[in-house]
């Protein structure tokens, strides 16, 4: 009988990137008044399902119906026609534009004279900011607004649309507990104005606050569509996972050695302020706090790919070179970034290539290389890790995201380093490679090797890190060993502040 | 193998193959000995100059002032014989002012991160502008037989002309450069993402500001050549190179957007713009009117490979739908 | 996260700034060169600079267009060969023939060769300028083959044609009013209609604007149609102007008028710059060449104060942008 009713409906959806399938086979309806979480690790195919939906990928197989009709919508504008506003998980404002224009795109106020009516435009701006409590100046370009607030502009420009279907992918990652309220207040008015509302996030508390239906999502697959009300967050955590979450983390316990990362002070003006930590010989020692407080940024500094304003790096009692990767790669550093498609991996050269790329010289005889000694090499790392490939020379954007991951691995660990820097070391790879990473992380640690591990999955955090440095708007706010450290104490150190309940 | 034979680079030296061997057996005087030192001196310029600029291309810059730094070099050669300095400083002189020229370039880029683009189309005019400046609309003739003949000459007095030595060097230490070393694997890093080269420790901005420098050393080096193959040292020298150049190393295979091509196709570019020109002229066509072939050519040759691979994706998508029905 | 109730920063409008800039070192060098030779501000003389600028102005005009949404079309001048030698051929055949469908003609012309270089661009996925340097190319082999080394000469050619370029409404001349038209209506597209900030924000942020359900394509194709038919009718124009028209005409032009956009204030990288701008870019370049003149410096310094001026221009916006983000970056810290 709901069935009849749901506002969008999502049908039996394919869709694959090259030899990867995204999503298969998904299928899940919309209510009006009611809002429908999206949930599923990173990877799981839910942007995927959110770019379908949005008119950026056609389903390869399937269709989305949209009031009970079959619906194609051959790019963005369809699915604006036909009613659907989205929020991205990365920002998509016109950088050059005033924040107005931004949030008016494509239906400005016209004057009679079909001119844009500016002041008709700043007006509803500012409506909006007033509508969400936040102090914006419409008639400022958007470059240079911090995360928070072109997040803010998204959701704006969402409301302006006045939308029967709200799609919201991650939209509380870089808010504050005050705002994420204020955004929830405008969104449940939405709702039970009538409109259908699919909201993403990783955080429960706010699906459970916010959702009444929930759609479980696993590697790309259908898991279950249930209400909110009928399930734990347990419940929906072990669907999500597929398996006994001690499984995924095998972390050994260690007797740490010497001092061999000393961060002292380290500062980079509006990025993060007077960091300082250490990481001894066979520790693991995590970064948390929330996105855009600065961890990988103070990684990137340490490692030398950014520039840092003061303070020092110390790497076994000598002081590093500012600025200098390549300084870091000679003392014993090796840094696995957090986006393997545009820092980790060079997606359309080969797997051969990327693997030997940063020993290049040193696999060069007499300063030539003519390919055997970098085959031999990129052969012995990436069996070791066990990577599932067709051919070394084939291009690595060619592989799952978690044989990805792999290569990203066994470039670094091929270097030999001494200190192995991971930042978000399992984001968007599949639960067995997921297991198989933080077992290698173990192994290496347990072998002498320092780790210093960014991530944004608390389970992880908690179950593979000795230590946990928490960062928080640039600033450490809290070491914690394996012991103090609890979701709660995390999170609390994390925001400054309760957890949003 | 077969994805190799597929590639665009190796389709153009196919092409190239087969356009010599039509135009050896139908047109007249084009396979005599003759005709052979004309071509290879025909593309000495714009093989020299495409060897750098393969190197630039890869790296995902541009550098469109080459000709203008041709003419400067070919300007400043003049002057300086006027002045009464040796042959023996002026060539070295010359190389060493087109390898400033070449910093310029690569300071405003990557010193101070301005767009390649630009900056080389604003230094095309300046280089040429200050070559103007130099000499005018005059012109220096009286360079000492013993170096124009040579560049003009051949070996023993045979088919094989002197500068083909030139040519075959430079082109070996370059295709070794690209495709045999370090410094070959970073520029493609580079081209393909220049943050993932970062991240590996590889400096790029340092990498792109040397390889400005060697660009205008080697603009430098063949407006030398240039002046003494025409025996005249003129401010105009080699106008409209750069998009002879170009077009060569982009019909060769190199992506314009960096990371892809290699050295043997863009020397079969450049033979095949070359051939063809040549061909044309025996048979009495007009230079100008074979521009519209290098045109053409120059947007097939990233046309086509598109277009077969958005036929080839619409084709996957069909098999799955049916295989899904 | 603080709440983000934080000091707005102050307006700062780079491009107000920029054009500004232009018109007060436009202002300088009218000063001096009139203070050195004070006939550089007769009738005559602003007659003749305006005359000059009108024809880089309009190509000018449809350049920016193309480059504010992060492309380039660098087969202009190319075009306007072809549209000139069309319209002149056309006009000595058929001397009867009225000026506007002369006009018409020419813009007819450029228009056909923009939309090829529109349909690359976008359906044929090549980049522009790719796309442009083949076409500047062809279109110029295209006019060789069909000129064939002949030309079209002024005695060949009607005299309404010829006078056209030296005609007055209301004392000025048709071609400086047909250039503040093409400005002025294309400035004001591109500031207060919705087509005008879509073209904006495509190069402002590509990805973006498909995601916001711009009409890419069809904007695409009308930014390179309205630069072709621009260059069409600026063929026209030229051959109206110079009498002689033969396969060469508009040589190198490309050159000029992406100085006169850059120079302008037109980010090569989109998004960003004023039509005026540009147009005010192809003002200071014409009156720099005749100051050379007037000031008896030797003309060719002409080329090298271009490229001077194109390396300042990038150089300027360059140090702006730095120093906005530098002084975000310390307001978020502190704020």
């Amino acid at each position: 009988m709901a069935e009849a009713s749901a506002l969008l409906e999502v049908q039996d959806v394919t869709k694959s990137f090259g030899a990867v399938a995204a999503v298969q086979g998904v299928s899940f309806p919309l209510f009006g008044g009611e809002a429908h979480a999206l949930v599923g690790e990173n990877g799981a195919g839910k942007s995927t399902i959110v770019k379908m939906l949005a008119g950026v990928h056609q389903p390869d197989t399937g269709t989305l119906r949209l009031a009970g009709n079959d619906v194609t919508f051959a790019g963005p504008a369809d699915a604006k026609a036909a009613g659907i506003a989205v929020i991205y998980q990365e920002p998509t404002l016109f950088p050059d534009l005033s924040v107005a224009e931004n949030i008016a795109m494509g239906n400005q106020p016209l004057t009679r004279l079909r001119q844009i009516d500016r002041k008709a435009m700043h007006a509803t701006a500012e409506r909006l900011f007033r509508r969400l409590g936040v102090h914006l100046d419409p008639t400022r370009p958007a470059r240079g607004l911090s995360i928070a607030d072109q997040q803010l502009v998204e959701i704006a420009k969402a409301l302006s649309s006045e939308a029967r279907v709200l799609i919201m992918d991650e939209p509380t990652a870089a808010l504050s507990a005050v705002e994420v309220a204020r955004l929830f207040a405008v969104v449940r008015s939405l709702r039970d104005e009538g409109a259908a509302i699919l909201f993403i996030s990783h955080r429960f508390e706010e699906i459970t606050e916010l959702c009444q239906r929930v759609t479980i999502m696993r590697d790309g697959k259908h898991v279950a569509t249930e209400l909110v009300a009928d399930l734990t967050v347990d419940d929906m955590i072990r669907r999500m996972v597929g398996r006994d979450l001690s499984a995924l983390f095998p972390k050994q316990t260690v007797e740490p050695g010497e001092v061999m990362l000393e961060v002292d002070g380290l500062t980079r003006e509006g990025v993060f302020r007077d960091v300082s930590f250490s990481v001894r010989a066979g520790e693991i020692v995590a970064l948390a706090g929330l996105v855009g407080a600065g961890r990988s940024e103070v990684m990137q500094a340490v490692f030398g790919v950014d520039p840092y304003d003061s303070g020092t790096v110390r790497f076994q009692g000598k002081r590093l070179k500012p600025g200098s990767p390549r300084a870091a790669m000679a003392a014993g550093i090796a840094l696995v970034p957090e986006d393997r498609r545009q820092q980790g991996l060079i997606m359309e050269l080969s797997i051969e290539r990327n693997v030997t790329l940063p020993r290049a010289r040193k696999l060069a005889r007499l300063g030539l290389l003519f390919g055997g000694a970098e085959r031999e090499a990129a052969l012995t790392w990436t069996q070791k890790l066990q990577t599932k490939l067709g051919s070394l020379s084939d291009a690595v954007g060619t592989l799952s995201g978690g044989n990805q991951q792999k290569v990203v691995l066994a470039k670094w660990l091929a270097t030999g380093p001494q200190l192995l820097i991971v930042d978000e070391p399992t984001r968007g790879i599949d639960v067995g490679t997921k297991a198989e990473v933080h077992r290698l992380m173990s192994s290496l640690a347990a072998d002498g090797l320092a780790v210093v591990m960014v991530s944004s999955e608390l389970p992880e955090v908690l179950g593979m890190a000795d230590r946990i440095v928490v960062l928080r708007e640039g600033r450490v706010a809290a070491e914690l060993t394996r012991a103090e450290a609890t979701e709660e104490s995390v999170m609390y150190a994390a925001m400054g502040q309760e957890v949003a309940a | 193998m077969a994805k190799r034979l597929a590639s665009w680079d190796s389709i153009i030296i196919l092409l190239t193959l087969a356009v010599l061997v039509i135009a050896s057996l139908a047109v007249d005087n084009f396979g005599t000995s003759r005709n052979f030192t004309f071509m290879v001196l025909d593309l000495l310029p714009i093989i020299l100059v495409a060897l750098p600029m393969t190197f630039i291309i890869v790296t995902g810059e541009i550098d469109l002032s080459v000709a203008s730094t041709l003419g400067l070099t070919s300007s400043l050669m003049g002057w300086f014989w006027n002045q009464g300095l040796s042959i023996e400083t002026i060539i070295p002189l010359c190389v060493l002012i087109g390898a400033i020229a070449g910093v310029l370039n690569g300071f405003l880029i990557t010193g101070l991160g301005l767009p390649s683009l630009a900056v080389t189309i604003g230094t095309l005019a300046l280089y040429r502008g200050l070559a103007l400046v130099v000499l005018g609309d005059g012109a220096v003739a009286d360079f000492p037989f013993s170096y124009t003949g040579w560049v003009t000459g051949t070996i023993a007095d045979g088919a094989v002309p002197n500068v083909l030595i030139l040519i075959v060097v430079l082109a070996l230490i370059f295709g070794v450069l690209l495709h045999a070393t370090p410094i070959g694997r970073s520029l493609y890093a580079i081209g393909a993402n220049a943050q993932a080269a970062h991240f590996a420790g590889i400096r790029v901005a340092r990498t792109k500001f040397w390889l400005y420098v060697v660009s205008g050393a080697v603009a430098g080096l063949v407006g030398v050549l240039w002046t003494l193959r025409y025996s005249s040292a003129r401010a105009d020298n080699g106008a409209g190179l750069e998009l002879a150049v170009v077009a060569a190393v982009l019909l060769g295979g190199v992506s314009i957007f960096g990371g892809k091509g290699s050295l043997p196709g863009v020397l079969a570019g450049v033979v095949l713009l070359t051939a063809l020109q040549n061909a044309l002229r025996l048979e009495d066509v007009s230079g100008q009117a074979l521009n519209i072939v290098t045109g053409a050519l120059l947007v097939l040759s990233v046309l086509l490979p598109n277009v077969i691979s958005s036929i080839r994706g619409n084709w996957q998508r069909r098999k799955l739908r049916q295989s899904a029905a | 996260m603080t709440p983000t109730a934080m000091k707005v920063p102050p307006r700062f409008n780079i491009m107000k700034t920029r054009e500004l800039g232009i018109v007060l070192a436009l202002a300088a060098l009218v000063l001096y060169t009139t203070i050195n030779n004070p006939r550089f501000l007769s009738g005559q003389s602003i007659r003749d600079n305006l005359l000059n600028t009108a024809i880089l102005a309009v190509m000018a005009t449809g350049q920016a267009v193309v480059v504010i949404t992060r492309n380039i079309d660098l087969s202009v001048g190319s075009v306007l060969g072809i549209s000139a030698f069309a319209v002149a051929t056309m006009m000595s055949d058929h001397p009867g023939l009225p000026m506007i469908v002369a006009i018409l003609v020419g813009l007819a012309v450029g228009a056909a060769a923009g939309l090829l270089n529109g349909v690359l661009v976008r359906y044929g996925k090549v980049p522009a300028l790719v796309v442009t340097l083949g076409t500047l190319y062809m279109y110029r082999g295209i006019t060789y083959s069909w000129a064939g080394g002949s030309q079209v000469n002024a005695d060949e050619l009607p005299p309404h044609f010829l006078n056209f370029a030296n005609a007055n409404l209301l004392g000025v001349p048709w071609l400086v009013l047909i250039a503040l038209v093409v400005v002025g209506a294309t400035s004001l597209v591109m500031r207060n209609y919705r087509v005008g900030r879509e073209l904006y924000a495509m190069g402002s942020s590509p990805q973006a604007a498909e995601l916001a359900g711009i009409k890419v394509a069809r904007n695409l194709l009308g930014a390179f149609i309205l630069s072709g038919a621009l260059a069409g009718l600026a063929g026209v124009l030229f051959a109206a102007r110079f009498g002689t028209v033969d396969a060469s005409a508009g040589n190198g032009y490309e050159l000029n008028v992406v100085a006169a956009v850059v120079v302008g204030g037109v980010a090569v990288f989109g998004g960003s710059g004023t039509v005026w701008g540009a147009g005010l870019g192809a003002l200071l370049l014409t009156v720099i060449s005749s100051a050379l003149a007037v000031l008896d410096i030797n003309q060719f310094w002409q080329q090298a104060i271009v490229g001077a001026l194109i390396i300042l221009a990038i150089c300027a916006d360059r140090l702006v942008a730095v120093r906005i983000a530098r002084s975000l970056r310390k307001k978020d810290s502190h704020g």
